[in-house]
């Protein structure tokens, strides 16, 4: 039987140990009357080969990014992995263990935790890293929910529409059931306006949420838009794109005071959207308030350099309705993921393939915009992705076509934003080459 | 043999210089990065990252691997978390590309193999739930807890003339500490109801308890002392009179498989945890998955998107629900952690599942038997899937905690049960062998556990002696917290 080992002897032989007549008998706890009388309704077992041949078939359904060519982004991305990467991730001794509960014999990822808030402290520029949440989402959910108890103002948020809509949307969801007003800010022109923030910062509010490289792309002026937060005694909260990192300011620079990520991009595959990264990082005076795991560096009883969970009083199993979250499983194995692939990239490797992604999407931009039919439709500066206008308003026939070429251009935006129905968004990483590129650009330069 | 340089952190073996990632020439013309964007925008250095070839970073980890005890290498019975064996099959589809380089926002007709697989785990957890809908967003238990509470607070919402406004959460106190602290974030107050003397709710205390402000009783069934609560409809009867919600925390699910239902015992919502019931694994702390399920009347509030199927037979992602509570997590949800459920609950098969409860169950009664003579375990000769003993007698007489216990254990190379929790029971000792385990590993364990039982108190203070550190100093990492190398404070 799959993987259980007890045989049928030794079934009768713990049975007789037990003092029990059956297995049977020691679901006597269980009340007749709320018995499940009949097998479940599932399919009937397989055996490793001809499941191997079903999850084959299935996984043969879909159109992947192995075979296709991928400019899909929006919090997403197809950047390289290294095969380094899958191997130590894939460690029987990291991957089934659990939270280093029993530090003495959990060193391994002690230690790799502690090397992770390390290296997100550096490419942040923030004073501290707790060792993972869910994901970019959630984590700017619980960002904003730490910011309520930090300023005492939880009853206002003020949001740009350049946060992913997706995360906008998780953030309404947590705020619900809370007295929270969220105040969001347009982006007409691509960014966010640091007067028309100033503007709504005016009535007292916990935090200014933004994103940077945003969700269109675009740069925002974190300087002016970190200076109207804090003139007004906000926090500000900023959702970045790790990679980007390698070349832009970093965001303890600009003064945020809350940074969290989609830590997706440091080496996990995009998996339909997860088991993905969420990345945050602080300054050291809301680190009492920081949600999740922390691995903290101490000696053990022979004076021995160790490390262990640390202030735990933060969290839910000791504090319960009073802890800083509910998170309790998170994402350690991705957090080893991401320290891996900072190790190996270095400050250089990051740097470059920051300028790879830079260059190319520049290059895209030039390229799909030869043709008069598309235009980039915000006139910012952009890291690796932008958004392109159809002047013919045919974005669904354009993606569609495209697709069928085997190139998957981009992500349409209408769905999210009415007003850029016209529109879709483009991500340029380090994996794509010049020749993929003008594909791209062909392709949509044909489109019917 | 033990690799010494292994203790050395990451930032200790950089060298200027070196580098483990090599990209390609840039391909595209080139400009200068100053004028794409503003020099404004840019950094003037990149972050001070570690400076590593390949092979340092392959030691380094692969060495920092070999300090963990995992299911792979250890026996783990660590109550609460079901640590039974991550079958490598799962591992393996998981990361087929056609599963794992799919990007969130294809569209629909390109992921039709990927969309059919999760319309079909949202149909098994269903059947496995006994109730009536599903969401695989959830990324962890305690997310499920969080999003089923917010459709609970919109359902009554949506109910307020009926049932007027409903403000509290009860919740016994032996759950564990995400149940209160998901009340709270979900804009609740969480109230504490008693247990009685056998371990099982005080009925008494949640009569009393029980009023008309009550949205929804979360209730651990088996309990975290590892007991089936036989009056579980009484107390839904009780919960439906008063016009709240049952949820139960779905973590000890591994014990009733085709035994006994959720949905058939009373409960309006609840989660699964596929990284304990359906193999994870745990990977060093997550990822896990928090699938919800749920009783007709509440489908409407599920969060978006929800996996549906047409008339012709073609599986889509449904945003249209209006009275959706929104979305708890971006994208789709920990869809890796979500095909291994899949692949597991394909593996076994309706009787295949109710047998991983059946030894689940056996393997406890039977450690059980073993160790009570010696380390008495309060709520009776019989349990589910896990128990809970005791050591307050040993801490009475000679001094021996459970801590104690725990980290001599690791001397003997098997990992510690949890200890301290549930919080009702002293020096209490979580067991939860699982069905994966073998009789003669459990035997082993218990007379480890046995002799520890029998060792001088001063040997037992100091352990474990066998791993390079022991008893790291809590207290001095929570004062004085380093939280991240800086050579001055490590160099």
């Amino acid at each position: 039987m799959t993987y259980q080992q007890n045989t049928p002897e030794d079934r009768q032989a713990m049975l007789q140990t037990i003092g029990a007549a059956s297995i049977e008998e020691l679901f006597a706890q269980v009340p007749a009357p709320l018995r499940l009388n009949r097998p479940l309704n599932l399919p009937e077992p397989q055996g490793e080969m001809e499941l191997a041949a079903h999850m084959a078939q299935l996984a043969g359904r879909n159109q992947a990014m192995d075979r296709w060519v991928c400019f899909l982004g929006a919090g997403s991305y197809d950047h390289f992995v290294p095969a380094v990467v899958d191997y130590i991730a894939g460690r029987g001794e990291f991957y089934t263990s659990y939270t280093p509960y029993q530090p003495e014999v959990s060193q391994g990822n002690l230690q790799t935790f502690f090397e992770y808030q390390t290296m997100i402290t550096q490419l942040t520029g923030m004073d501290v890293s707790n060792a993972s949440l869910y994901d970019g989402g959630s984590a700017a959910a619980e960002a904003v929910l730490m910011s309520f108890t930090a300023t005492g103002r939880s009853h206002r948020v003020v949001v740009s529409r350049g946060v992913h809509p997706e995360y906008r949307r998780i953030l309404h969801t947590y705020l619900e059931n809370l007295e929270t007003e969220v105040v969001e800010l347009a982006c007409p022109d691509g960014t966010t306006d640091p007067e028309e923030a100033a503007q709504a910062l005016r009535e007292p509010s916990a935090c200014l949420l933004v994103q940077q490289p945003n969700f269109f792309g675009s740069l925002e002026e974190m300087e002016q838009l970190a200076q109207v937060a804090h003139e007004h005694g906000s926090l500000l909260v900023v959702v970045v794109d790790p990679i980007s990192l390698g070349l832009l300011k970093r965001p303890g620079q600009y003064g945020a005071d809350i940074v969290v990520a989609e830590g997706q991009s440091l080496g996990s595959p995009m998996s339909f959207g997860g088991p993905y990264l969420g990345v945050m990082a602080c300054r050291e005076e809301f680190l009492r308030r920081l949600p999740g795991r922390i691995a903290g560096q101490t000696v053990d009883r022979r004076g021995r350099r160790c490390w262990v969970l640390t202030l735990q009083t933060r969290e839910q199993h000791i504090r319960r309705e009073k802890a800083t979250s509910n998170i309790c499983t998170n994402q350690g194995l991705l957090a080893i993921r991401a320290a891996v692939y900072l190790s190996l990239l270095g400050p250089q490797g990051l740097w470059e393939q920051a300028e790879l992604c830079l260059q190319k999407a520049h290059y895209a931009a030039r390229r799909i915009t030869e043709h008069d039919r598309f235009r980039v439709r915000f006139d910012r500066p952009f890291f690796k992705e932008f958004v392109v206008q159809d002047r013919q308003g045919r974005v669904a026939q354009v993606l569609d076509y495209a697709w069928q070429q085997g190139i998957a251009a981009g992500v349409p935006l209408g769905r999210w934003f009415p007003e850029l129905e016209d529109c879709f968004l483009v991500a340029v990483t380090e994996k794509r080459t010049r020749e993929q590129i003008d594909r791209l650009a062909q392709v949509l330069h044909q489109a019917p | 043999m033990r690799n010494h340089r292994a203790t050395q952190l990451v930032f200790e073996l950089s060298r200027p210089g070196r580098r483990g990632v090599r990209w390609p020439e840039c391909d595209v013309p080139r400009e200068e990065p100053q004028r794409l964007v503003p020099q404004r925008h840019l950094a003037s250095a990149p972050p001070p990252l570690p400076e590593l070839t390949e092979p340092d970073v392959v030691r380094h980890y692969v060495n920092l691997s070999t300090q963990n005890m995992s299911v792979d290498t250890h026996t783990y019975p660590l109550g609460s978390c079901t640590m039974k064996y991550n079958p490598k099959r799962n591992d393996a589809w998981a990361s087929l590309p056609g599963f794992a380089q799919v990007h969130p926002y294809q569209p629909e007709p390109s992921i039709q193999g990927l969309l059919q697989l999760l319309y079909e785990l949202q149909e098994y957890l269903a059947e496995i739930g006994g109730l009536d809908a599903v969401s695989l967003q959830p990324a962890a238990g305690a997310q499920g807890e969080l999003t089923a509470l917010l459709m609970a607070a919109a359902w009554f919402r949506d109910r307020q003339k009926e049932l007027g406004p409903r403000t509290k959460v009860l919740i016994p106190d032996s759950a564990h500490g995400t149940n209160p602290a998901s009340a709270a974030m979900a804009g609740f107050q969480a109230v504490t109801v008693r247990s009685n003397a056998r371990g099982l709710v005080d009925l008494e205390d949640l009569q009393a308890k029980l009023d008309d402000q009550v949205a929804v009783f979360m209730i651990t069934n088996p309990n975290t002392l590892g007991l089936f609560e036989p009056q579980i409809k009484q107390i839904a009867d009780l919960v439906h009179q008063r016009g709240g919600l049952l949820y139960l925390d779905g973590a000890n699910m591994n014990a009733i498989l085709g035994i006994t239902r959720p949905g058939d015992f009373g409960a309006d919502m609840m989660h699964f945890n596929p990284h304990k019931t359906f193999s994870g694994p745990h990977g060093a702390g997550g990822p896990g998955a928090g699938p919800i399920a749920v009783r007709r009347e509440l489908a409407p509030y599920l969060p978006v998107p929800v996996v549906v199927r047409d008339a012709e037979g073609r599986y889509r992602l449904d945003y249209d629900r209006p009275q959706s509570i929104g979305q708890v997590r971006s994208f789709f949800g920990n869809v890796g952690v979500l095909i291994r459920a899949y692949a597991y609950i394909r593996t076994h098969g309706p009787e295949g599942l109710r047998r991983v409860s059946e030894d689940a169950v056996l393997n406890a009664n039977y450690l059980l038997a073993l160790v009570k003579h010696f380390l008495p375990v309060p709520f009776g000769d019989r349990c589910m899937h896990e128990f809970v003993a005791t050591a307050q007698k040993l801490r009475q007489e000679r001094g021996i905690s459970a801590m104690d216990l725990a980290k001599r254990l690791l001397d003997f190379g098997f990992h510690a049960p949890t200890v301290y929790f549930p919080i009702t029971v002293r020096e209490s000792m979580m067991i939860e062998p699982t069905e994966t385990e073998s009789k003669e590993s459990l035997d082993a364990l218990a007379q480890v556990l046995f002799r520890i039982t029998e060792e001088a108190p001063e040997l037992l203070h100091e352990a474990p002696h066998s791993t390079w550190i022991s008893r790291p100093d809590e207290v001095r990492a929570a004062r004085n917290p380093v939280l991240k190398w800086t050579p001055q404070e490590n160099g």
